[in-house]
């Protein structure tokens, strides 16, 4: 521990304002998307850590009542049928929901980039069985196959649903790793770490992965998406653990006390918006990512108008082909 | 022909990994399934548990290989089991009656939502900026939205407050299935919500890949080349640039179809549909096992079925893919 210490105090300090400046100058640099983006997921994030010290309410305390009220000031989202408050309950909830996103988020991602760039970077019969099997996992049907999985494990737990999502959502990201440790395989830089000597193992982890960590992050973006959508889906089939509060779940009792039918709006949309913020600032994001490394994709900003058509900078010349007609003389 | 060679070959695999994934299931999951089962039945006396133990086919003899044959014989012959809370209906008479509804809607809207999606990416890539490519984050974000809460509103909206169209069910009960008009006038009244979910919340996934890929392809040479020509702006924007664009979009369709399946189980079981999603969530529900079995291996073969033609619909499509052995 004291070696390093000395060793990193030796070094150059690297001034604290300098990454901040570095910070700043990238998130310039996004598009509007992305940043909008960000900052719903950082709110999310925020709500994950704080959310059940802030709810007004216990969560799980139940009253003896009949009908779910209305939003009140009292209740800002109204209560279920059993009196809970589901503001706090949403609160509380958002906990387990995003855990479950990032975590799935986390391990498919890294099971993705290991079959992906190992697939790419082998070759041979290495590549062909690794992309035989992700492809073969992601033609199958997902949830149909998760439902099933779950069937015999009534309830499953935070982890239990973690790990089921974990092993079926991972090729998807593999398949786009591979398809670009494929271009990058035969670059010079990868070729002459391969000349000086170095391991398979030590090319993957120091020359490829790094080269690609925008498609991996895209890729980690994507999977969370997923892991969401999907786990919300799995919890309001009620085959989560229903005990304990996510979107999904306050989203399985409002349907099994038949709030469409009784008019409660309140007990459904707002933790079904929530969800929806959550899954938009994750596309957002995705598509900020995309145009930064794409910029023909972008939709509006310094278009060209010619004739009835926009242009940008990156389109061909420009054709005009509307143009006035002299008349004959 | 080595294209579609290999994609039979790759499918045959596939086909392979669902029967064996479904055979390694029930074998690998911890807890006892036919305690649950037999739960339900009060007051057995063991010989009774013990006939209905073998009826529905629990501790099965003999190694884990013969066992492991004896149940692809039970596939290729349609045999999936006995149903355990539908007693004693066979798990293929079940599915034969519900998945013609999920097949009849789901078919239908897929189809629909690809076309109108793909026509629509068309013109957003082809007019860049225009109205409709601005109106494009609002419809892809639909995408980022639970099936499931989309399905709820629209009914809460259409159903309970207009009161325009009828939720819940395939057709009004009453009514006898067959060939007879009020039947099937029902039964496509009662088709319109779930379709209108399925194409609101898939529609965004195709329209955004083509615009995507049709920007790229209309900056390409022979784009400005036909323009030059002095073509009408419709056989370049179809015949040049969405001809040549739509590829990927065929490709993906293989692999979106998944992501549909799914969101279609999940719009049955908010609808009450009587297709095969809401049979699969009853069948879980009431730990149906054979019948949760027996439908996870007709979805994935029917997914599988759908990609392949998907696949052969690229092959003709694309004349490289013919010539070229991808995976």
């Amino acid at each position: 521990m004291g070696a390093t210490a000395l060793t990193a105090s030796a070094r150059p300090a690297v001034k604290p304002i300098a990454v901040l400046r570095s910070v700043a100058s990238t998130w310039r640099r996004l598009p509007l998307k992305a940043k909008v983006g960000i900052v719903i997921l950082v709110v999310f994030i925020v709500l994950a850590i704080f959310g059940p010290a802030l709810a007004p309410y216990n969560a799980s305390a139940v009253t003896s009542q009949a009908t779910p009220e209305p939003p009140t000031i009292h209740h800002l989202f109204g209560t279920d049928n059993s009196g809970g408050d589901v503001l706090s309950e949403m609160l509380v909830g958002i906990r387990s929901t995003v855990e479950v996103g990032l975590f799935t988020g986390v391990i498919a991602t890294v099971l993705s980039v290991l079959v992906g760039t190992a697939a790419g970077y082998l070759g041979g019969f290495a590549d062909e069985g690794l992309s035989l099997f992700s492809n073969v996992v992601l033609v199958l049907p997902a949830l149909p196959l998760l439902i099933v999985i779950l069937a015999y494990e009534p309830h499953a737990s935070a982890f239990a649903t973690i790990v089921a999502l974990s092993a079926v959502g991972w090729p998807w990201g593999a398949r786009v790793i591979r398809a670009q440790t494929l271009s990058l395989r035969n670059r010079d830089f990868v070729l002459a770490a391969r000349e000086v000597g170095e391991p398979a193992w030590r090319i993957i982890a120091f020359e490829l992965i790094p080269n690609q960590i925008g498609l991996i992050a895209a890729s980690f973006v994507g999977t969370f998406l997923y892991a969401i959508l999907t786990s919300v889906a799995l919890a309001f089939l009620g085959l989560t653990n229903l005990s304990d509060w996510s979107l999904g779940v306050i989203l399985y009792w409002a349907q099994s006390g038949s709030a469409v039918e009784l008019g409660a709006w309140w007990w459904y949309v707002f933790p079904g918006m929530a969800v929806a913020i959550l899954g938009m600032s994750l596309v957002l994001i995705n598509f900020g990512l995309d145009e930064l490394s794409n910029p023909r994709l972008r939709a509006s900003a310094s278009l060209l108008r010619v004739g009835r058509r926009s242009w940008r900078p990156t389109d061909p010349t420009p054709v005009v082909r509307e143009a006035p007609v002299e008349a004959e003389p | 022909m080595a294209f579609i060679a290999r994609r039979l070959a790759f499918y045959a695999v596939a086909v392979w990994a669902a029967v064996s994934i479904n055979f390694m299931i029930p074998r690998l999951m911890p807890g006892n399934a036919i305690d649950a089962v037999l739960g339900k039945f009060q007051n057995l006396t063991p010989a009774v548990v013990k006939s209905l133990e073998a009826e529905f086919g629990f501790h099965p003899k003999g190694s884990i290989f013969s066992q492991y044959l004896s149940y692809w014989n039970d596939v290729i012959h349609f045999n999936l089991g006995i149903s355990t809370s539908q007693y004693p209906t066979h798990v293929s008479t079940i599915i034969g009656q519900t998945l013609p509804w999920t097949l009849a809607l789901v078919g239908v809207a897929t189809v629909l939502s690809f076309t109108i999606g793909t026509l629509l990416g068309i013109l957003a890539g082809w007019r860049r900026g225009g109205w409709l490519d601005r109106l494009m984050p609002g419809l892809t974000l639909l995408q980022a939205m639970p099936y499931f809460f989309l399905a709820l509103l629209v009914i809460y909206l259409f159903a309970i407050v207009l009161g325009w169209l009828p939720y819940g069910q395939g057709y009004e009960l009453g009514l006898t299935p067959g060939f007879n008009l009020p039947f099937i006038g029902s039964a496509v009244t009662h088709s319109i919500l779930p379709a209108i979910t399925i194409i609101a919340t898939s529609i965004g996934g195709w329209m955004l890949q083509m615009r995507n890929v049709m920007l790229t392809t209309i900056s390409e040479d022979y784009i400005l080349v036909a323009q030059a020509k002095g073509l009408s702006t419709r056989r370049v924007m179809l015949t040049y640039g969405a001809r040549n664009a739509i590829l990927p979009n065929i490709a993906g369709f293989a692999l979106s179809l998944g992501f549909v399946v799914a969101g279609a189980l999940v719009m049955e079981i908010v609808f009450s549909y009587p297709g095969i999603g809401l049979t699969l969530y009853n069948a879980v529900t009431s730990s149906d096992y054979p019948l949760t079995q027996g439908i996870f291996l007709v979805i994935s073969l029917a997914v599988l079925t759908a990609s392949l033609l998907a696949d052969i619909a690229y092959a003709l499509a694309d004349p490289r893919a013919r010539s070229r052995s991808a995976f």
